[in-house]
């Protein structure tokens, strides 16, 4: 079953997550996901000089949607845009120690909306939206 | 103290359709059978006999709880066997007359993969629709059949919503049209009254785990008469239908266990039927909460409510927090990432299907059970909610 494959970390994270709620006029804004799959993640940023001063989430899915969208946002808090556009869903699995393989999927869910909410930051500076890499 | 709680340091065990532990009385009538009786039921000499008459008393009390006669019934390895034996030994048998199986979209796995398995094999298959409740409309039997249909399924009682469907009625167009009857009734032993003469069925599967027997265990009702092919070759177990050394210690709490659950099943189905009354009053008072099934024609021991806006994993991961052990129609617990294909049958959309939980209850469970689970569930609904960008503002907080 696969509520028994789940790391401490994981359930650490989903039992008390950090960073949920709503932001009142964040700089960037990422959905991701797909409501008949089960998985929504919205990604909110705070940003000031390229910098994420805050990020929080909120999210439908699973035990490990919701501790991925906590880590991942605790993991881009005080980077770079540049450095957060690096964080991937690998990151995001390994910091949780590990996910079930069937839930791999949920921290490229959290990769992607990192990458929305800065491209939506980008776009609303004038600037051209990040291209995913091809092996992302 | 029969209570699963004090057996498992309490846990509040809300899903006995899953399974159910085994009575500590039915525990008791197969324990010699793993000692001292060990014979083997085949052996000619006295120290066997034991085994074979033990054998034979669980038959004769299986036939009893069903009212079949005692050599209508064949023991298996379990409900999932006896679906399998039972679809696949009646096509294979019957090919020559047809090649049409008709079956319901919301059986179980055991029923429908196996049907699935058949199309690949050059059988056609037809899947009944249902209704809001999960019930199958008798027109849509009669309208599914052909020349061809040598076997019609569909299950007593759905394991994932309780929703009874009209098996006599739909037993009495198979037998006016000479069509092979199966059912089932895996989920409506000591729940409701399982009478193979009344349901008009051909062949009926039974599963001992779900009644407070041991796991392993099964039995397949074949009414005489019957052609269908045998499920394993090599010894004359099982009037040489399924071959091989009987499981008699199973076997024996199978028939102990089907034995009391039907002598206390008007008993039982009040107990459940007054959890329940108390369970569905309590989780609908949360907001924006459907109960799926039918309302009335139901197992009694069976809730199944869809929350909206959030998913049933994260559910059932709090509530395994605090001791309670229920079941989802969620993908998240699949590995299919599929939702709940009964639900999905029932026209609940797969974003609303995704927040089923399911809750079956058992014999130990008391009042006081129901009212932990309800005091523990609200607020991680509301937690729940306040995550979800689905959650309508007004409904965060």
């Amino acid at each position: 079953m696969i509520l028994m494959m789940y790391s401490e970390k994981v359930m650490e994270h989903f039992m008390n997550p950090h960073n949920v709620g709503e932001m009142e006029n964040p700089d960037g804004v990422g959905e991701v996901g797909n409501p008949q799959c089960g998985d929504i993640m919205r990604i909110y940023l705070r940003i000031e000089n390229d910098v994420i001063t805050d990020a929080k989430f909120m999210t439908f899915g699973c035990g490990a949607a919701i501790a991925s969208s906590s880590m991942a946002t605790d993991l881009i808090k005080g980077k770079t845009l540049e450095e957060a556009w690096e964080v991937t869903n690998k990151a995001v699995a390994e910091a949780l120690e590990g996910l079930p393989p069937v839930k791999m999927h949920c921290s490229v869910l959290a990769e992607e909306g990192i990458h929305k909410a800065i491209n939506d930051y980008r776009e609303k500076q004038g600037f051209e939206p990040l291209k995913e890499k091809t092996d992302a | 103290m029969n209570t699963n709680k004090d057996d498992t340091g309490n846990i509040i065990y809300l899903d006995h359709a899953a399974t159910t532990f085994t009575d500590p009385k039915v525990l008791e009538t197969m324990m010699p059978y793993f000692t001292e009786n060990f014979g083997n039921p085949s052996s000619p000499y006295d120290m066997a006999n034991v085994s074979k008459e033990a054998v034979d008393s669980a038959r004769q009390q299986v036939a009893t709880a069903i009212n079949a006669d005692t050599d209508e019934i064949y023991f298996t390895g379990g409900g999932t066997e006896s679906d399998n034996w039972a679809i696949k030994g009646i096509a294979f048998a019957n090919r020559k007359k047809g090649n049409h199986i008709i079956t319901s979209s919301i059986e179980h796995h055991a029923v429908l993969h196996t049907c699935q398995w058949l199309e690949k094999q050059g059988f056609e298959v037809t899947y009944l629709p249902v209704d809001k409740y999960g019930q199958v409309r008798t027109e849509d039997v009669k309208k599914a059949i052909r020349d061809d249909t040598i076997l019609i399924s569909v299950m007593l009682a759905n394991n994932e919503i309780g929703t009874i469907q009209p098996i006599p009625q739909i037993g009495r167009i198979a037998r006016e049209k000479n069509i092979y009857f199966h059912t089932d009734a895996v989920q409506g032993i000591g729940q409701v009254p399982v009478d193979v003469e009344a349901l008009n069925v051909d062949l009926l599967s039974l599963s001992s785990h779900k009644f407070y027997g041991p796991k392993g265990v099964g039995a397949l009702y074949i009414k005489k008469g019957t052609r269908l092919d045998n499920h394993s070759h090599g010894g004359a177990q099982e009037k040489k239908k399924r071959a091989g050394t009987e499981n008699v210690p199973g076997i024996v709490g199978m028939g102990a266990a089907i034995e009391q659950a039907t002598s206390q099943l008007e008993e039982h189905a009040a107990h459940m039927k007054k959890l329940r009354a108390q369970l569905v009053e309590g989780l609908l008072l949360i907001p924006a909460t459907h109960l799926a099934g039918h309302p009335e024609k139901r197992l009694p021991n069976n809730v199944n409510v869809i929350f909206e806006y959030i998913e049933g994993e994260s559910i059932l991961l709090m509530l395994n927090s605090y001791s309670i052990a229920a079941s989802t129609g969620s993908a998240c617990t699949s590995a299919s990432l599929e939702p709940s294909h009964v639900l999905i049958a029932c026209g609940f959309p797969h974003e609303v299907a995704h927040g089923s939980l399911r809750l079956t209850l058992g014999k130990e469970n008391t009042e006081e059970d129901v009212d932990y689970l309800l005091q523990t569930l609200e607020p991680i609904i509301r937690r729940l909610r306040a995550m979800s960008p689905m959650t309508p503002k007004e409904q965060r907080e």
